[in-house]
């Protein structure tokens, strides 16, 4: 409302005394986030760059241009985040011509705000309003900084569920678990039927920290004084002892994950489970052709019987970058993008995006039954996963560090020496040194 | 031509007898282990060229679950029109660029580095020395490292996303001005530019209608190593280009085979589209081997 009396007002010639008026209640609109950018439309027609790795993501933004004549958006492209996308954003940002939007992931968004990357969007009303829309705790993944601040907008999530072989399991008289105690169980008589219940991934740190999120585990922490730092909360330390002593029971395999060896284990029946996010729903299918209508999904197994808690794996959002001159019209077009249901659809459609609002979750287009599932009706699943997902996880900001130092004692782990949770302790110590190295203020 | 062939024996006969010669008194024995070695090789550069070829042959679904070193169902031609038609033949244009961007840049970076090499050899001024020093310092800075100083000069004249962002950086090659200066400096004779230049043709058009054509053997070299080199450049488009339409074959490749996660269906289109991007290499290869071996061993003797 306020900005829009603001250019009405401004865009005619009036008297000294008006405008200071219009003015002083333009900068009060930014209440509660001191660095809100302004968020005031431009005048005349726009262009926008959009750099993002989604394929398939022009057709939509097609529709999007045919529509709004004087916001054209520019689609750009690269690898993805952090395979080189995110470092071009930096860069392009110091020398002054990023886009104006920019896909980030969830767990790469807090580095951004750290090095003053991305606009504070706060300042625009239409995304304060559109809070609403959005799953809860996919808000919480953009709304950064405990100030109000909000960084982007959600794309899409990962919730998380349990990939299993309903044939093999019906066929053995295995019970599906619903705990990670019945997981143990059940990976006890799948160890000796020759198979293992899933592969324990050395490499996909996310996929433990997803496990982690929804053991109720805090890797990071922000407000105002700072950061705190917890990978070996007693959350993650029960989640690293429990995989641990899957591996020390020799009931999970360790293939390197999205490898030959490891798209083999799962086609040739190996491997009869994997709890992985609504995305994993393709990676399967693509990985495992021979085992096509033999897998449902069931809810991530429980701490607790009776809870219904899950995790998050993945997901990115849409950030307005340092440096853009038209927040407004990006906001608008983020917006569009990841709230109407023709863009939700067009999205889903093109490229498997998952929506992050609780309207996107009752597409028509996931609705439908899955026939490499047997007919299940998937989403349904994940749908519901989504409203469980433990609210207030944060990312970090240098979780790239972070992983590789993880990842670097898992793999350790895997082959022997050294524990799970002694690779938590070493990714805690290596990211805290990683802070304070870049004047990131830590409280411990 | 002929200055160049009737000069190189003169110079190296005395040193030693030929390479040719000598392997023919070596033993029957090395010989054959000297052959075993070679063959050990040729399969091993080769086997990955014919696993592409075979993976290209197949379905998607069928390259991860049939043996991966012989063919399944032959659908080589079929996943071409595929690759062709995915996103409106985006790959073709990719290949064009890599095209334009190799073989113009190639080509002009080749003439630019004979100039410079010809001059630097013929012509006596001060400071020549000092300039091809730091000529030859640029042959040991790597063109990564060059990256991002680039992007953010070519930032301040608002040319990054642009044909010339790509194009202009593989213009200059130190090292092809080295071969240039070392191989203008033995086959082009002082004489002969002092003949023409008594019958009255100027420096330029002595350049282009004498020297060129007797330091062609180099120039095809140098042409070569700086086809590949931008062929191959990898991280010089992936930090200055963000529109798909300017992208070089191999970093359009790299955006699609780092989707495979997502669509899985793209490991077709990315075996398939490596394997059309080598053939342009091969073709160049094979066609200016000839003058490749020879302009290198003339590089290596001098």
């Amino acid at each position: 409302m306020k900005h829009k009396l603001f250019t009405a007002t401004a865009g005619v010639a009036l008297s000294a005394l008006l405008l200071a008026g219009c003015a002083g209640g333009g900068s009060s609109s930014g209440d509660g986030a001191a660095a809100a950018a302004d968020c005031a439309p431009s005048d005349g027609p726009v262009t926008l760059e959009f750099t993002s790795w989604i394929p398939g993501i022009e057709k939509v933004v097609d529709m999007w241009n045919t529509e709004n004549p004087d916001i054209q958006v520019k689609v750009q492209t690269g690898p993805n985040g952090n395979n080189g996308t995110y470092q071009n954003f930096f860069n392009q940002i110091a020398a002054g011509n990023a886009p104006d939007l920019g896909q980030i992931e969830y767990d790469a968004l807090p580095n951004f705000l750290v090095q003053d990357g991305v606009e504070n969007i706060a300042g625009c009303s239409d995304v304060v309003n559109a809070k609403d829309q959005f799953v809860g705790w996919a808000w919480n993944q953009v709304a950064l900084g405990g100030d109000g601040g909000v960084y982007g907008i959600p794309q899409d999530i990962g919730p998380m569920g349990l990939f299993y072989r309903s044939d093999l399991f019906e066929k053995n008289n295995i019970p599906v678990p619903t705990t990670w105690d019945e997981y143990t169980e059940a990976a006890k008589k799948i160890r000796a039927l020759g198979g293992y219940i899933t592969n324990f991934s050395q490499s996909d740190i996310n996929q433990f920290a997803g496990f982690v999120w929804q053991a109720g585990g805090q890797w990071f922490g922000n407000d105002a004084d700072g950061w705190t730092v917890s990978l070996t909360d007693p959350a993650s330390k029960k989640v690293a002892d429990y995989w641990q002593s899957l591996i020390d029971q020799d009931l999970v395999s360790t293939y390197p994950a999205w490898t030959d060896e490891w798209n083999n284990a799962y086609n040739s029946s190996q491997v009869w489970t994997w709890n992985s996010a609504v995305w994993g729903a393709n990676s399967i299918s693509s990985g495992a052709p021979d085992t096509a209508g033999n897998w449902s999904v069931a809810d991530l197994p429980q701490w607790k019987a009776g809870d219904a808690v899950s995790g998050n794996w993945g997901g990115s959002s849409i950030a307005v970058l340092k440096g853009s001159k038209h927040p407004y019209e990006a906001t608008k077009f983020a917006l569009w993008l990841n709230t109407s249901t023709e863009a939700l659809t067009a999205l889903n459609e093109e490229a498997n995006i998952y929506p992050a609002t609780t309207e996107g979750l009752k597409l028509p287009s996931l609705a439908k039954g899955v026939d490499f599932y047997g007919g299940q009706k998937i989403y349904d699943v994940f749908a519901k996963a989504a409203t469980e997902v433990t609210p207030d996880f944060v990312w970090g900001p240098t979780m790239t560090k972070t992983y590789a130092d993880v990842s670097d004692g898992f793999k350790a782990a895997v082959s022997g020496s050294g524990t799970l949770a002694d690779a938590l302790q070493k990714g805690q110590d290596a990211t805290i040194s990683a802070l304070e190295s870049q004047s990131i203020p830590v409280k411990k | 031509m002929s200055a160049v062939t009737t000069s190189r024996p003169r110079s190296s006969a005395p040193r030693s007898d030929s390479p040719r010669s000598r392997a023919i008194r070596e033993p029957l024995v090395s010989r054959t282990s000297a052959m075993l070695v070679m063959a050990v090789f040729t399969v091993y550069f080769l086997l990955p060229l014919w696993w592409l070829l075979v993976a290209s042959s197949k379905s998607t679904g069928d390259i991860l679950t049939t043996n991966p070193l012989w063919f399944a169902d032959m659908r080589l031609f079929s996943n071409i029109g595929d690759l062709f038609a995915y996103r409106d033949g985006i790959f073709l244009r990719w290949l064009g660029n890599s095209l334009l961007y190799a073989g113009l840049g190639g080509a002009v970076a080749t003439l630019l580095a004979a100039m410079a090499g010809y001059a630097l050899a013929k012509y006596r001024f001060p400071g020549r020395e000092l300039i091809f020093d730091v000529v030859l310092g640029g042959v040991l800075v790597p063109a990564t490292a060059l990256a991002l100083p680039l992007f953010l000069i070519f930032s301040q004249v608002q040319l990054t996303n642009t044909f010339w962002a790509v194009f202009l950086p593989s213009l200059v090659s130190p090292f092809g001005v080295y071969l240039a200066r070392i191989f203008a400096a033995s086959s082009v004779p002082d004489e002969l530019l002092e003949a023409s230049r008594l019958d009255g043709a100027g420096e330029i058009r002595t350049f282009f209608t004498v020297s060129l054509r007797l330091m062609s053997p180099a120039l095809v070299t140098m042409f070569l190593f700086q086809f590949v080199a931008i062929w191959n450049n990898f991280f010089l488009p992936l930090i200055m280009l963000r529109s798909e339409e300017l992208f070089p074959v191999v970093f359009g490749l790299y955006g699609w085979n780092n989707q495979l996660n997502q669509i899985p269906e793209l490991r077709g289109l990315v075996l398939i589209g490596a394997l059309l991007s080598v053939i342009p290499l091969i073709v160049i290869f094979l066609l200016l081997q000839r003058f490749w071996r020879n302009g290198l061993g003339t590089g290596a003797l001098k």
